[in-house]
């Protein structure tokens, strides 16, 4: 069970790498430490410790409004990128992605 | 000490007594001679002990009166002018030099150690005890004699100050002799006595200190947020629930729950956690790529409708294709009732010649990248049908014969259910499967139709398939039964289960016959039509109109009927060979047919009752369309391709323009306003036909 899920999303994974427009992804664990990414590490590192910030206080918000409600994504309209971003058991999943290509 | 203080008290003593006839006279002499300090401390004596005598000093200021009244107001203060305000000390838990205040303010102006004891104070006992007898005696002596002045009594116990009032004393040294020699029995000599002392070297005095490394520290700030609170609360009643249940429970299982979690816990950096996250993404990632199809799909409208009259046009969205399916065929398509964006395709082979492996892929608009599910079939797929209400129930029909369940809901590529050869396979090809409504005992089941003649009931039973032969077909429009039925067999290709009438249903043959037949009645068919001249490849009951249902071939030929009559009401040559045909789901007059040229045709009657309103081809050449369904709820139909491509189409506003805008009178909508709109169609028909005949 746990194997097929894991190439599950090992697939769903590698699939939205090799999408075009696609700069990169990062998986974030709970300790905020990406474990998987197709950037170098140190911006994967950068992405991974400013967007958790910024993913805790939007869920903060979302959660002050209504306790029972919940963030489920995140989505970052930039000038260049479009940056996502879903929390989900703590991790978090962040694709970064040129929409325009 | 006080020996030597009394000493000079002594002298003191005798001198004042000297001077002190003439000391009044003396005064002028006392300011201008030079005077030793005994003769001063003789006249401070004399003054102490006369008190009221004012005495100057010689260079004290002469003042008038008003400078005597004069008030010179002098404060005391508390502050040290002495004392330094600016001492630093380094410290080490701050790590910088800080400002200490504790800074000794005392000053000392003059110390006098006083040498009176108590005679029963502690104090006293013990300094008797150490110096031992003269002061034993002494203190005797005064509480002997209290008349004789303390001074005299001390200077008694001096060697040297022989003087007065020796009397007494004699017989004191023996009696503390005779003491100190009970106490102490060495007794220094009284005589000669000279002290050695010598002083040993002083260790230089060293200042030895450590500091020992200050206590880490951290800062912890905390705000509570209305969510955190309301967590710990969930948390709380959880804990109390799972505390119910726990003493419900037995300790075992209590073990095992526990070792359970544990296991769940450990396994922390795996990248699972964020399955449902990664899905979402995929589908996010290609609709910002697919922006502009999205859009279209949702808000675009053909504004060039307008001026086209009656013609629509058909615009190409969302292309859906998986790799691994690419050399197979569509050969079924099915829209899920319940999700309306996802749809099931069948991949197999129409080529006979070169059948093999089949698949069974779900597709999602919201991601055309890549198939929601995937089955890998070991024999082409031919057919599939969704269960209405329970829309992860798929069946599916194989080349091979079998007829195989799939459950979404289960993990895994095999299938939920499957026919086998002991359970009444068909011997060629399904060409058809329908759910049907649950039997009486609230089963699930399908039927399925095969070109070796027969229609079969396929019920859900617990975990295997139970079929039921409805009927036979053969040739010569009877149903034979026996074992001669071989030569005459019909080939089935395809059927369609009437609306409303539960029990009736159409079946379409190789030899391009349709059966009207019933469940019920198996011996014979209640209509035959000589329809084409080819296989009937679909056969589709209309959504609204009860009586119609239309037919396509491979003899390029869709045709109209109404089941209570022989003929067709419509035929239409399309030019090709006809792969599939489907109403409309919101017109009863609308329907849409591909052709293996690569064309879909888009049919109003109640617009054109000679031609089609679209003809567009929507595929490259050479490349034939197989199948075509219309979306439930949008305005979007999806065609399958021979290649493994399936295109969805978006249909333009002409292509679904409500009567409303033909006719302007009718408003009502609905299913009656439908069948009303088909039946005035046929009746337009009938009365011509009638007329003719």
């Amino acid at each position: 069970m746990a194997g097929t899920e894991h190439a599950e999303v090992e697939e769903t994974l590698k699939r939205i790498e090799v999408h075009k427009g696609v700069i990169g992804t990062i998986v974030v664990n709970a300790e905020g430490i990406p474990i998987r990414t197709t950037l170098d590490f140190s911006t994967a590192v950068q992405y991974a410790g400013l967007l958790r910030t910024l993913t805790i206080m939007a869920r903060s918000t979302v959660r002050d409004i209504d306790p029972q409600n919940d963030l489920t994504c995140l989505r970052i309209r930039s000038k260049k990128h479009e940056i996502l971003v879903a929390p989900e058991n703590d991790f978090l999943l962040i694709v970064i992605q040129n929409p325009c290509e | 000490m006080p020996n030597n203080a009394a000493a000079s008290m002594r002298k003191g003593s005798t001198v004042q007594k000297v001077i002190l006839p003439g000391a009044k006279s003396t005064k002028a002499a006392n300011k201008k001679k030079d005077e030793d300090e005994g003769v001063d401390a003789a006249d401070g004596w004399d003054e102490w002990t006369h008190g009221k005598a004012l005495i100057k000093p010689p260079d004290q200021l002469e003042l008038t009166e008003a400078g005597l009244k004069e008030e010179i107001t002098r404060i005391l203060t508390a502050n040290n002018p002495h004392a330094p305000q600016n001492i630093v000390r380094y410290s080490f838990k701050e790590r910088s030099y800080k400002p200490t205040s504790a800074v000794d303010q005392m000053a000392v102006h003059f110390v006098l150690e006083g040498s009176l004891l108590h005679q029963d104070s502690d104090e006293a006992c013990r300094l008797r005890a150490k110096e031992g007898l003269p002061e034993e005696t002494a203190t005797v002596d005064t509480g002997a004699e209290p008349d004789e002045e303390k001074p005299e009594t001390l200077a008694t116990l001096v060697e040297d100050g022989g003087e007065v009032e020796e009397a007494g004393e004699e017989d004191r040294p023996d009696s503390a002799a005779s003491k100190t020699d009970r106490k102490e029995p060495k007794v220094t000599n009284q005589f000669n006595f000279s002290e050695r002392a010598s002083q040993t070297l002083n260790n230089p005095l060293r200042e030895r200190s450590c500091q020992t490394e200050p206590p880490p520290r951290s800062i912890f700030t905390a705000t509570a947020t209305q969510w955190e609170i309301y967590d710990a609360y969930v948390e709380e009643l959880q804990k109390q629930e799972k505390n119910k249940e726990k003493q419900k429970a037995s300790k075992k299982d209590n073990d095992k729950s526990k070792k359970k979690t544990m296991l769940m816990e450990t396994q922390t950096d795996d990248i699972t956690k964020v399955v449902k996250a990664s899905k979402i993404f995929e589908r996010m990632v290609n609709q910002n790529t697919f922006d502009d199809i999205a859009q279209d799909f949702k808000y675009f409208e053909d504004a060039s409708d307008e001026f086209r009259d009656q013609e629509g046009t058909l615009l190409p969205l969302w292309k859906f294709q998986y790799d691994k399916a690419k050399r197979l065929s569509v050969t079924a398509l099915c829209w899920n009732k319940k999700y309306q964006d996802l749809f099931a395709v069948g991949m197999g082979s129409y080529d006979f010649s070169k059948q093999g492996r089949g698949m069974l892929v779900y597709y999602s608009l919201k991601n055309s990248a890549f198939p929601e599910y995937i089955y890998p079939t070991h024999s082409g797929v031919l057919c599939l049908d969704i269960h209405e209400q329970h829309s992860y129930l798929v069946a599916v029909g194989f080349y091979d014969g079998c007829v195989a369940v799939y459950k979404l809901k289960e993990k895994g590529f095999e299938p939920m259910y499957k026919s086998s050869a002991k359970t009444g396979k068909h011997t060629d090809p399904v060409w058809q499967v329908r759910w049907q409504n649950d039997d009486m005992d609230n089963n699930h089941n399908f039927y399925s139709v095969s070109s070796d003649g027969r229609v079969v009931s396929w019920t859900l039973v617990k975990n295997e398939l139970v079929f039921t032969d409805i009927i036979r077909l053969s040739l010569n429009g009877a149903v034979s039964e026996g074992p001669e039925q071989q030569p005459g067999i019909a080939y089935g290709t395809s059927f369609d289960f009437h609306k409303q009438i539960d029990y009736l249903f159409l079946v379409g043959t190789e030899e391009g016959k349709i059966h009207k037949c019933s469940k019920t009645y198996s011996s014979q068919f209640l209509e035959t039509y000589d329809a084409h001249s080819m296989a009937v490849d679909a056969i589709k009951w209309n959504h609204f109109h009860p009586k119609v249902f239309i037919s396509c071939s491979s003899d390029w030929t869709v045709k109209i009927w109404d089941h209570t009559i022989n003929t067709p009401l419509f035929t239409f040559d399309l030019n090709a060979a006809v792969g599939d045909v489907s109403w409309s789901p919101y017109s009863s007059t609308v329907f849409a047919a591909v052709t293996t040229d690569g064309t879909v045709h888009v049919f109003d009657l109640s617009i054109n009752k000679y031609e089609a309103i679209c003809q567009q081809l929507v595929v490259a050449k050479k490349t034939k369309l197989t199948h075509i369904e219309f979306n439930p709820i949008y305005p979007i139909i999806i065609v399958g391709d021979d290649r493994g491509y399936v295109s969805s189409l978006k249909l333009s506003p002409n292509l679904r323009k409500k009567p409303k805008g033909k006719k302007g009178q009718e408003q009502p909508k609905g299913p009656d306003m439908e069948v009303a709109k088909m039946e005035k169609l046929l009746s337009l028909l009938r009365e011509p036909e009638h007329s003719t005949v």
